[in-house]
């Protein structure tokens, strides 16, 4: 491999792994909101089924 | 302007293959079928991604720039996220043209920068400009204060795209290559072709990254509303 060449290819790899530090970054933060969306749905079943206050009809 | 809406209702999906088509087709060409150029040798392909890239980084300025000033004509709260989202995508565009640009540098002028160089330098400020938009806008809390303040420096910052891109024509004193000039760019055939490729590839994949970091800040700020109430 020439000089020139060992130059390009590590040009075109920052690009690569730029690219790829960048996925990687927003993977784990759409890892994070769905373990978000979890507790949420976890929270929302853990609550009481009818927290409604009871009133007397007729 | 109804076509830029259009591309906006594009699906994501569709954007990564055509991002991906796109980015295999530039890179065939790149290394298969553009021709060695006849000063610089094969060194000269590092060009066609390089400049690309920092033309990808002065569009995402500019639709940052265009977003911030939606912000504070409509006072849309999606425009103010919309223009962060477009200024940080420029940085990451930004950081990638600085390294291309100084490995190519390296190999062409033997040094990895040079402080003489007016296009090299501005764009250094350009770049550190932007950076500086974050630190601005995480020392302001949340709210319509942080907004303001983000759009007017996003607003700002876009009067040194042009200065950066026509400094190469000011001064005359430098060895940095003037690739387009008023007659149009300063190569034809296969170069041109492949430089249309890798600009179109690049335009598109940060058009895709953008959607994506658009949509997962979007989600993230419905959870907190969600989790607030």
């Amino acid at each position: 491999m020439t000089t020139a060449e060992t130059y390009v290819t590590a040009a075109y790899c920052v690009v690569f792994a730029g690219v790829l530090v960048y996925v990687v970054i927003m993977a784990l933060k759409l890892q994070r909101l769905e373990r978000e969306v979890d507790s949420l749905e976890r929270a929302a079943h853990t609550a009481p089924e009818d927290e409604r206050e009871t009133i007397e009809v007729g | 302007m109804r076509t830029v809406f259009r591309l906006y209702r594009v699906p994501v999906p569709a954007l990564a293959v055509a991002s991906l088509v796109l980015m295999t087709a530039a890179l065939t060409l790149v290394f298969y079928v553009a021709p060695n150029d006849a000063n610089q040798g094969f060194s000269q392909r590092i060009f066609y991604f390089h400049v690309s890239i920092a033309f990808t980084a002065y569009a995402c300025f500019a639709a940052g720039a265009w977003k911030a000033l939606r912000y504070l004509w409509k006072r849309d709260q999606l425009a103010d996220l919309e223009s962060y989202v477009a200024v940080h995508q420029g940085v990451i565009f930004g950081t990638l043209v600085l390294l291309t640009g100084s490995i190519w540098a390296k190999i062409s002028w033997g040094h990895w920068w040079l402080w003489g160089e007016d296009e090299l330098v501005l764009f250094l400020v350009l770049f550190l400009f932007y950076c500086a938009y974050f630190m601005l806008r995480f020392s302001v809390d949340p709210g319509p204060q942080r907004a303001n303040f983000s759009a007017v420096y996003a607003l700002f910052g876009v009067v040194l795209i042009p200065v950066s891109f026509l400094a190469i024509r000011i001064a005359k004193s430098f060895v940095h290559p003037e690739v387009f000039t008023l007659h149009g760019p300063n190569f034809g055939g296969w170069i041109l072709v492949t430089y249309c490729v890798a600009q179109a590839a690049l335009l598109v994949f940060a058009h895709t990254l953008y959607r994506v970091e658009l949509a997962s800040k979007r989600l993230d700020a419905r959870l907190r509303e969600l989790r607030l109430a």
